[in-house]
């Protein structure tokens, strides 16, 4: 059986990934939004290596990312000298250091459904906003924004669901810190290490469940076949 | 972003399980398939080349954390030989029977070491521990790693484990513990003398040794496998990491016997 | 009065060139083959297309060198082909959206335009519950709404089926006939250029090849476009008198008048005449013993050949207003139609068009 001390210390790293994910995906939305917006409208020719960009960590491995973070974050990168100027210390060990790198790992899981929503909307309803007198910007948050609301929701849950799943930059650059950084991936991980099954399986299990039915649900999100405008 | 899903199944996966297919058919039948414990790394790269030199038979390395090698082992991974970091696992192999009975030896005792990569920034007598002044002490998990449960050792003989439990960082293995400290964002860590080690003095940074009596000894056994049985190659292996020539490199890295 | 519109747009493959001087108000139609660059000119205009140029509407500059009043900024009205109703509003927001914004600017009462159109019953529907006419008459409602000084209108039946458009059609002329916002109406459609325009602007290649009142400029010979079958001309007549016996009626123009089916319309009501260029025959002498019931005095204006070598279109005068009559060229050598010579013109089919 498991021990309760045990017990809390998986609850913890259950509420840390579930923290980190929900803050991650939060921002993604705020800074993925303005992005996918730009990938989806513009015409200029650094739309091509900005959408490469923004989907490396798909191909990447996370190591390599973790690998480079730890590198540019750490006192002498250049994002550690900021951050450190800033006054705010290194990020690596940190939650928010995780923040940050769960932020650019799972960036492509929300920009290219929000992407692909605006690229679907096209040019017409904005056309006819801006024949009824409304800005860009107007348009924007009348228009678009209700519009994408399907690729909003598929970027909401792939986002989250992809930060929980995050394990290759988290032990790159976390520490497994209690509370801080020690989430569920890396907790399985461990527990495998130390040759601990029961607790690894409960986890590991929950983990799987919560992704079938993260997958589920976008299924029944966008049924194929059928394209909403 | 499924086309790119798509993509990536059909661009890159396929082709590189035909590579692994073909790797596979290609391996010569007088091979050893080590399994190296990731503090014994660079001494056992260079016996490597020794014991090809000298007996003709190649091993292949693999690098990594003594738990999952034993759950891949368990598992059917195809190793022969397993160089583990501590003596629990192969004497753990052997009473599961996935471990020739009888081939278990201590190959090396290691020996732990705070190290910064900064010069004088740790001194001889590791009291800079008790000074303080530092953000995060790195060391290897010590539910899994060997060496993170002697450092762990150590810091509760000092008295240090409750006023630097904050300062924590935690690493997968001792592999990673290096890099936290290396790249600086851990100002010190407790890592393996033979990662810092050359030629039987400390290559860069400063360091303490910690004295052998603040930890139970880290000794690292060797063990042959059931798949390793009877395989020339492998016990090969097991016997030229005995030999004079193996043990003078292993000492270099500040191992001891 | 008066829009000037003067566009020059180069893209790869197509180039735009016209310079442009057009009525302030009624409905002007854009008349051209698809890809003869109608929707262009239309889409600078509303400022969603940055051509190089000048347009101004009524006395206020929209484009010069050096002004570019974005779209948002321009008092118009825009109807695109496809309707473009946002999919998340319900009809009611649709229409509110452009009146909102437009502040009080929007002379056109809400309620009045909801009449005008029929829209009650559709109010909190959505969209995608729409059928096509009934999503370009929000479409209109919506754009309407939006206090327009000039109504662009770009192919709004052109989605349509025909009973759909038989159906849509007397709604835009209520809405050309009861407020007085000049329309821009872009049209491939001779039998709605017909209907709805005061005025043609006729446009082949990016170019505008004729332009003028339409009566007139639907009556030349010498149009660049051919129009064949749909060749015909149009003009007002008054009704005169419905004779219940034969359920005819009886229409008068200066100097003529005409017998046509009678489809309700009330005596003194004016009404547009159209007559086909295929409809029309000539002959030298009034023919008493035929079935056809239009039978009057022209007078040979012009002819020219048609793409068939076969055929001639002749210009005719009746009245005061102009016919086209299409016959073989065989015919009108033997008839000898030279111009100024008098004719009599057999009319088979006269189509009253609203």
């Amino acid at each position: 059986m498991i021990e309760s001390a045990n017990f809390a210390a998986d609850l913890a790293a259950i509420w840390l990934t579930v923290k980190l994910a929900a803050v991650t995906t939060l921002l993604l939305l705020l800074i993925g939004t303005p992005i996918a917006w730009w990938l989806a409208r513009t015409r200029s020719a650094w739309k091509g290596p900005v959408g490469a960009v923004v989907a490396l960590p798909i191909v990447l491995p996370p190591t390599v990312l973790g690998f480079y973070l730890l590198l540019l974050m750490g006192p002498e990168g250049v994002v550690g000298k900021l951050t450190t100027a800033a006054g705010m210390g290194l990020l690596p060990f940190s939650f928010s250091g995780l923040v940050v790198a769960s932020v650019i790992y799972s960036m492509p899981f929300v920009v290219q459904p929000l992407q692909n929503a605006f690229e679907a909307i096209g040019d017409g309803p904005l056309e006819a906003a801006a024949t009824l007198r409304a800005s860009p910007l107007d348009a924007f948050f009348s228009v678009a924004l209700p519009l994408a609301k399907p690729g909003f929701l598929t970027a909401t849950i792939l986002g989250f669901a992809h930060t929980v799943g995050e394990f290759g930059v988290v032990l790159m650059i976390g520490g497994n810190i209690p509370d801080k950084t020690r989430v569920v991936s890396v907790l399985i991980y461990d527990h495998v290490e130390a040759m601990e099954y029961g607790r690894a399986h409960w986890l590991a299990g929950g983990m799987v469940a919560f992704s079938f039915v993260v997958l589920l649900a976008l299924y029944w999100l966008n049924p194929t076949g059928r394209r909403r405008t | 972003m499924l086309r790119l899903f798509g993509l990536l199944r059909t661009r890159i996966v396929r082709p590189l399980l035909l590579a692994l297919l073909c790797v596979t058919a290609l391996a010569r039948a007088d091979e050893v398939q080590v399994a190296v414990a990731a503090n014994f790394a660079a001494p056992a790269k260079q016996i490597a080349q020794d014991f090809e030199r000298a007996s003709g038979h190649k091993a292949v390395l693999s690098l990594g954390g003594t738990g999952k090698f034993y759950a891949q082992i368990r598992n059917g991974a195809p190793f022969e030989v397993l160089l583990a970091a501590d003596d629990e696992t192969p004497q753990r192999l052997e009473a599961e029977g996935a471990a020739v009975a009888g081939s278990r030896y201590t190959y090396a005792i290691g020996r732990l070491v705070l190290w910064s990569a900064r010069a004088g920034y740790v001194d001889a007598q590791g009291e800079v521990l008790r000074r303080g002044g530092f953000r995060h002490l790195a060391l290897a998990n010590p539910r899994v790693a060997p060496y993170g449960q002697a450092a762990m050792e150590t810091l509760t003989a000092l008295g240090l484990t409750d006023p630097l439990q904050a300062k924590l960082v935690q690493a997968e293995n001792i592999a990673q513990a290096w890099q936290f400290v290396a790249s600086g964002n851990a100002e010190l860590g407790f890592v393996a003398l033979s990662q810092v080690a050359k030629d039987g003095r400390i290559a860069e940074g400063s360091a303490w040794i910690v004295p052998a009596r603040l930890h139970a000894p880290l000794r690292q056994d060797a063990v042959l496998l059931a798949r390793g049985k009877g395989k020339p190659a492998a016990e090969a292996w097991l016997r030229h990491l005995r030999s004079d020539a193996a043990r003078a490199t292993i000492r270099a890295y500040g191992y001891e016997f | 009065m008066s829009i000037a519109a003067r566009f020059r747009v180069d893209y790869a493959g197509f180039a735009l060139d016209v310079d442009l001087d057009l009525p302030g108000s009624g409905v002007t139609a854009l008349f051209g083959r698809s890809g003869c660059g109608k929707t262009t000119l239309l889409r600078c205009m509303a400022g969603l297309e940055r051509g190089a140029g000048r347009l101004a509407v009524n006395g206020e500059t929209w484009q010069d060198a050096g002004t570019f009043v974005p779209t948002h900024r321009r008092p118009l009205g825009y109807v695109f082909q496809d309707a473009r109703l946002f999919a998340h509003l319900d009809v009611a927001r649709n229409l509110d959206f452009g009146a909102r914004r437009s502040g009080s600017a929007g002379a056109v009462r809400r309620d009045a335009v909801v009449e005008l159109l029929g829209l009650g019953p559709l109010l909190d529907r959505l969209p995608a519950r729409l059928s096509g006419g009934e999503q370009q008459r929000v479409a209109i409602a919506r754009a309407l709404l939006a206090g327009p000084r000039l109504l662009l209108m770009d192919e709004p039946l052109a989605s349509l089926d025909h009973a759909r458009k038989q159906e849509f059609l007397p709604w835009l002329e209520r809405v050309r006939d009861e407020l007085e916002i000049p329309v821009i109406y872009v049209s491939h459609a001779p039998d709605e250029v017909a209907r709805l325009a005061d005025h043609l602007v006729v446009m082949d290649a990016g170019r505008v090849v004729a332009q003028g009142p339409l009566a007139e400029t639907l009556a030349r010979v010498d149009l660049p476009i051919k129009l064949g079958e749909d060749a015909g001309a149009v003009f007002a007549a008054t009704v005169a008198e419905r004779d219940a016996e034969w359920h005819l009626a009886r229409v008068e123009f200066p100097g003529g008048e005409l017998w046509v089916r009678d489809n309700g319309t009330p005596v003194g009501r004016v009404v547009r005449v159209r007559i086909l260029a295929r409809d029309v025959s000539i002959a030298n002498s009034r023919h008493e013993d035929s079935s056809i019931l239009n039978v009057l005095p022209a007078t040979v204006l012009a002819h020219a050949a048609e793409d068939h070598p076969s055929q001639v279109l002749v210009q005719l005068r009746v009245g005061e207003n102009l016919l086209l009559g299409r016959l073989t060229r065989r015919s009108a050598q033997r008839l000898d139609l030279a111009p100024g010579r008098e004719v009599w013109v057999q009319i088979k089919a006269v189509a009253l068009v609203g």
